[in-house]
Formats: structure tokens, sequence, C-alpha cells
């Protein structure tokens, strides 16, 4: 049952935070870290004396919740739904820095926010919101685990609408350690010339998007999501493609209804080639965009794209600075989002007018 | 008629037992798995007990049949354990056409290497393959990969109530006609994390924890993993498997109070029971125990006490806490109690709330001091909390075709 998105909130590192503007202006970055563009105060969205004692994470996850629910006009949704692929790093490094060298440590408040599920309960406390809720920690498949369970409540008929965001951090010790592992450019990138660099790794991003999702449309419409799916190792590629077809088929589409695609392409020459193959070999002639050059590399980086899916069939532009190639299609009626997680996690977010 | 969400398969490793025969023989020899801390590495260690899996980690490669050499962390280990069990027990062959999954559930995911080895991440490569393997999702991808699941996975985690929830979204997605099996619960290791986070909460028991006592102190952590297997008929009927029982009920509620702390009425607690009793379309008075959730802090056990009064008025049936069996396996523990419940039904006794002694001021009601064998058992409700206020409730109910 398709899911109507009512209103967004998101922080990322684009300026994407109390404005109307659609990437009219583009951040760069060049030291391979895409920080979020934090609002210029937490006072509109957080209690000052709350907000203390919270770190960065929860605070860009209530904050945008709270700008997705001013925009939908929506109280108190049916359920709050959170994505995560790393919860609070913030916090957790703050108890690893302490444990690690085997001292007991004193502040409960950073193990109190480290759980998974702080924002999400955070959010309920906020709203004195009782009913569903729950968080997914599943890589690259968090925030589509989200969409899914938020998708499920309103064919269930319990929901209504759902609020339902994807939330991650990144921290310069996260990265660092994360590097070792062969996550991230070893070379100072740009952002924006991140397709220019034959080499591994990507660059490290971060985010925090709120949808308020609802069983009907209203003013404030901006697109429908009609699919989720996530897909986990697969043998070859005619696997993704029978995924595809058969995911555009239950939605009574073909391949040719499909105006663009977004891809999760992030840099790393050990595995875009895996998305140009299967643009190549899905959608050839269907307009190509890509994103990661805007939000780095994280979990949830879909909900990144989500925002981007929502405002380019709302306001009907594909700003230039997503387009991979050089096709045009006028109207957009239906985005496919597809991203994958080191040929493990592959996943798709089919998105219509 | 909606679909109905058969049980056909129980694995358990906890501190009583590496498996489901251990795990009924020391609940019926009223045998705890709580003492003192034998494998973590922890300066605690003379402090506060726990219970622990007991094995070491090289035991617990073996258990699971992990080569020593692989980087695993004892949290994926124990949860393939777990899972090998349930899954072996409901003897799956190949059934082409049905839709399998696996939702886990953790929160301190691989943590007890990342602790162990962090010092080596900041500052060397010895440690790297543990590296990814800290997250919550690596547990999961590699119990999935020792099942062979790939039709759907995902992980959950709401604290406390992880796996509770792992266990309802598995039924909602199979009655949504999603998926036709679930491989169904959580994994959750020992770490001086959350060791010492409780610790720093100053909710730590350091006797053993006396739920639903008047001079309860705290919890004792536990460390296990639990998952059991769910399908529909028309997986049951291809597979010809015997249906162990049926989960009739559950409901998901949040307190909306405190991060870390339950309402003193219980409004979470007492949401998810009534939704689950409300789903399985049952009376109060068909429910014939209630596993609760039973931490043994102060706070929990007024709240939760409150709400199975307010929702029970004065019919309240035989309740009992587990955990001063298992110790608090945190986000295993919804799994871990809906197997100790379905055992009730099995079985047809009540297990006893161990280390009772004072009955609580504030309630009406005490929890079962004695194994109570030879009980009619049809109906049991398993409750599960978490910080965050995330209150799940599972109604599970005899099999009847």
């Amino acid at each position: 049952m398709p899911a109507f998105i009512n209103g967004i909130g998101l922080i990322s590192p684009q300026k994407t935070v109390e404005t109307t503007d659609f990437l009219q202006e583009i951040m760069e970055y060049d030291s391979g870290y895409l920080k979020c563009i934090e609002p210029p105060s937490y006072k509109p969205y957080i209690d000052p004396i709350q907000s203390r004692r919270m770190s960065r994470l929860i605070k860009m996850g209530i904050a945008s919740a709270k700008m997705c629910l001013n925009e939908s006009g929506c109280t108190m949704p049916d359920a709050i739904i959170t994505g995560t692929g790393l919860g609070s790093v913030e916090d957790t490094e703050k108890i690893l820095g302490t444990i690690h060298l085997d001292q007991p440590f004193l502040n409960p408040t950073p193990f109190m926010q480290s759980t998974y599920n702080t924002i999400s309960s955070q959010i309920a406390i906020q709203l004195k919101c009782h009913n569903y809720n729950s968080t997914y920690v599943h890589r690259t498949f968090s925030f589509e685990s989200c969409l899914q369970d938020a998708l499920l409540q309103i064919a269930e008929g319990t929901a209504q609408e759902v609020l339902a965001g994807g939330i991650d951090e990144m921290t310069l010790n996260h990265i660092a350690i994360t590097r070792r592992a062969g996550h991230w450019k070893n070379e100072p990138v740009k952002n924006l010339e991140m397709l220019k660099w034959n080499s591994p790794g990507s660059m490290a991003g971060e985010g925090s998007g709120f949808f308020l999702l609802s069983a009907g449309k209203t003013d404030k419409t901006y697109a429908c999501i009609r699919d989720v799916k996530t897909l986990y190792k697969p043998a070859n590629p005619d696997e993704i493609k029978l995924q595809v077809t058969s995911m555009l088929s239950a939605s009574g589409l073909n391949v040719s209804e499909i105006d663009l695609v977004l891809l999760g392409i992030n840099g790393d020459n050990r595995n875009d080639h895996i998305y140009y193959e299967f643009a190549k070999s899905i959608f050839p002639g269907t307009p190509l965009s890509y994103y990661k050059h805007l939000c780095g590399e994280y979990h949830t980086s879909s909900a990144f794209a989500l925002w981007l899916a929502a405002n380019i069939l709302k306001r009907q532009t594909v700003p230039y600075i997503l387009r991979l190639n050089n096709v045009h299609r006028e109207p957009v009626r239906n985005i496919l989002i597809y991203n994958q997680y080191y040929n493990v996690n592959h996943s798709f977010i089919l998105v219509s007018e | 008629m909606p679909r109905r969400i058969f049980v056909t398969g129980l694995g358990i490793i906890t501190g009583i037992g590496n498996n489901l025969a251990e795990t009924k023989d020391s609940l019926f020899h009223l045998r705890t798995g709580i003492g003192k801390i034998q494998f973590l590495e922890t300066n605690l260690r003379d402090e506060i007990p726990v219970s622990e899996v007991k094995c070491s980690l090289e035991e617990c490669f073996h258990l699971a049949g992990i080569p020593v050499t692989e980087g695993y962390s004892r949290n994926a280990l124990l949860g393939i354990i777990a899972a090998k069990e349930a899954y072996g027990d409901a003897q799956f062959g190949d059934f082409p056409g049905l839709r399998t999954g696996l939702i886990s559930a953790t929160t301190v995911g691989g943590m007890d290497r990342c602790e162990l080895y962090y010092e080596d991440f900041l500052t060397n490569d010895s440690r790297n393959i543990y590296i990814d393997s800290y997250d919550c999702a690596d547990s999961t991808e590699k119990i999935a990969d020792v099942l062979g699941i790939k039709d759907y996975l995902t992980t959950i985690s709401t604290a406390c109530s992880s796996s509770a929830n792992a266990i309802q979204l598995g039924a909602r997605m199979i009655r949504n006609g999603d998926l036709d099996r679930v491989v169904a619960g959580g994994t959750e290791t020992l770490t001086k994390f959350h060791l010492n986070g409780f610790n720093a909460l100053k909710i730590l028991d350091k006797e053993p924890c006396k739920p639903f006592d008047e001079k309860r102190n705290g919890i004792n952590l536990g460390e296990g993993a639990a998952y059991i297997v769910l399908e529909s008929g028309e997986s049951v009927k291809q597979s010809g498997k015997p249906v162990i029982c049926e989960l009739t009920g559950w409901g998901n509620s949040c307190e909306a109070f405190h991060q870390t702390a339950s309402s003193p009425d219980g409004i979470g607690a007492y949401l998810a029971m009534k939704k689950a009793i409300d789903m399985s379309g049952l009376n109060i008075g068909d429910i014939d125990y209630i596993n609760a959730h039973g931490t043994g802090t102060d706070n929990n056990d007024i709240s939760e006490g409150k709400a199975i009064e307010r929702l029970f008025g004065s019919e309240v049936p035989p309740v009992s806490s587990t955990k001063p069996y298992t110790g608090h396996t945190t986000s295993a523990a919804g799994a871990t109690e809906a197997i100790i419940s379905i055992l009730c039904l099995l079985e047809q006794v009540i297990w006893p709330n161990l280390n009772f002694s004072e009955p609580m001021k504030e309630l009406h009601f005490t929890p079962v001091q004695e194994l109570l064998k030879g009980k009619k058992v049809i109906n049991v409700m398993t409750n599960s909390f978490g910080f965050g206020g995330n209150d799940t409730s599972l109604i599970f109910s005899n099999y009847e075709p």
C-alpha cells in the first residue's frame, strides 16, 4: 500500500534547514568528511535545558523530526519509527574512551543516549506519544526497514500517519578507525569531484531526515512511496534485475515508465561498476542521477535520496548537479532509488508523484 | 480471518543452559545462572554478579561450528548457536516459493570485541577485521549466512524489548503475506560497556536479584541468545513440521516518560499488554500466566505491577519474573522469556519467581514462589520493556488445529 510523503525535515551537509530553496547553492567540502549544517539554534525545536545534555546526533534527530511534523501539521503520529546504522557514535566513543582503559565511567548520560532507540523515544517523550515505536539498526537496510515497517503499519490499518526517519552521524575519530577498514579515500577529495578519482573508498557523510508518511494526500503532499525492497547478497546481476522488474510489475509499472534512477554511486572504484552495469542492463536510455557527492556515504543516506526524489517530483525539476547522463525526461512521474553497500546490501525505493 | 502464526522451532543459550533441553532442566531444578563473573574481563568481577553463558569464547566458536581463526564476536557466536538450534529444530527442507526471513535483535552488537581492541583501532592495524563487526548488523548477517537465509533480513534495537519486537515484526510480515517463515529473536553478550553503564545508573544488585520483592535492589545482567521460528499455515502445510504453539497477540507501546525510567503508573506497559490481548481476541481471564519483565529495579516492578493490576483488576493471573534464573539478557530478553513462557505451555507448569520473600507494599499480588506443576496453561503473556519506554507484550497459546 502506498504512503504519501506529507512533510519532510532534513539536516544534511547541504543547506536544507529552514529554507524553501532546493539545492540553489551547493556546499563544497575538501576534507573527505561532509558534515551536517545544523540549525543556527536548536531553541525552536528543543527545550534548551534538555538540549544541553544531548549529543549532536540526538539534537539533529529531534530537530529534523520537529521540522517534519511542523511542515505536515501532524501533532500526534500513530507510529514513530527510526533507522540508524551506528546510533550515537559520539556518546559511544565517550564511553569507549574510559572502558578501554578499564576504568568505570561515572556519568551515565552518554550511556543512556548511546542506545539506538534514543531518538525515537525522545521524540515520543516530547510529543507524549504512546503509540507504536521502533528502531532499525541494519547498516544500509536501516532506513529501508524503517520505511517497510511504516508501509506495513499503514497497510495493516493500525496507523494513518507514521513519522519515519533515518539518522546517522560521523565523528573524526570514527572516520580514522573505519579508514583502517578501507571505507574512505586516503587522498583529500573535493566532494564535487568525487567521480574524477579512480580510487578505492568513499567520502564520509551524515544526515538526519524525517518523513511524515500518511495513508492520505494533503495539500502538503510531495510524492508517494510505492514500495521498498531490500536484497541481501545477490548471487549475480540477474538476481538484482529480477528484484527490480518484479518490484515494478507489482506496482503496475514497466521499466520504461521509470523517469529517473537515483544511484548511490559513492566514488569507490571497487563497487561503483555495479551501479553502471545495473543502469546499462536495466535502464538504458533512462535519465540517471547520483547524490552522494552532496551528502557523503553513510548508512542512512537513502533518506537524503528520498528527500531529493520527493522534491524532484513536487517541483518537477532535476538539478544539474545531480545528473549523471545527458538524458532528460519530462514530466518526472516515477523515480527509483537504488543503493548498495559492498555488493552485500542492495535496496530499492520506488517513489511516484 | 487473519493469517495464523505458528511457532515451529525454538533455540536458546543463556546462563542456565546451552540449549533448550538444558534450559528446561535448569528451570525444573530451580538452578540459577547467576554467579561470580568468570569470562568477562572486568574490574567489576568480584563486585557484581551476572549470569554468563558458561562457555569461554573458544567453546562458543566450537558450539557454533565456526573456526576460531575467524573474526567473530561472542555476540555473533551466541546468536549462531541459538538460531541453529531453532532452525534445525524446525527441520527445514528447501521449499521453493516460500520466503524466509531473519529478524534479529541486539544492542551491544560486536561491542565485546570492540571494547577489547579499541586501543588497537585507534593506533594500529592489528585488529582491523573487527572494525566492521562492531555494529548491530554484523551478528545478523553472520547468522543469516550460517542458516542460508537470504530473502529478508533486518536488525532491531529497542534496548531491552528488542527481541520481542523482532518476534512481533516477524509475525506482522507473515500476516501481511510478505514472508512465509521467519527466524526471529535476539542475541546479547555481556560487555564492560553496558555492565559499567548499568552500574553508573546505580541499578545493579550486588546480590541475586529479587523481582517484585519489597527489598529488591536492582538488576543482575545476563547474556544469551534465543530465536523462535514462525511460520504461516501454508508454510507448515508444505513442510509438515509439528507446530509447537501459536503466537496469538502482540502489542507495542511507548511510555513517552523518561529515557531510562518507567512511569509510576506504567502506562506503556498497560497499553502494550492491552493491545496484545485485544489482538488475540482473548478475555483477560483467559491469560493463565504472565512472564513479567520484572527486572528487580525499584522503578520497573512498581510500574509493571501497577499496570498488571490496572489491566487485570482483582483477577491477576500467576505472575513471575524468570530473571533470577537467566539474569537480564537485555536485547535477548524478549526471545529468551518467550521461549521460557512457551515451555510453560508445553510442560503445563508455571516457573517460580526465585529469591522472593517479602511482598511489595504497593501491590496486591505476589509472584509465584514455587514451581507449579500440573497446571492448565493455555495462554501465556510475556512482557519486555526497554530504555526509552519501548514496551512490548506477546501472547503465545496452545496449538489447536
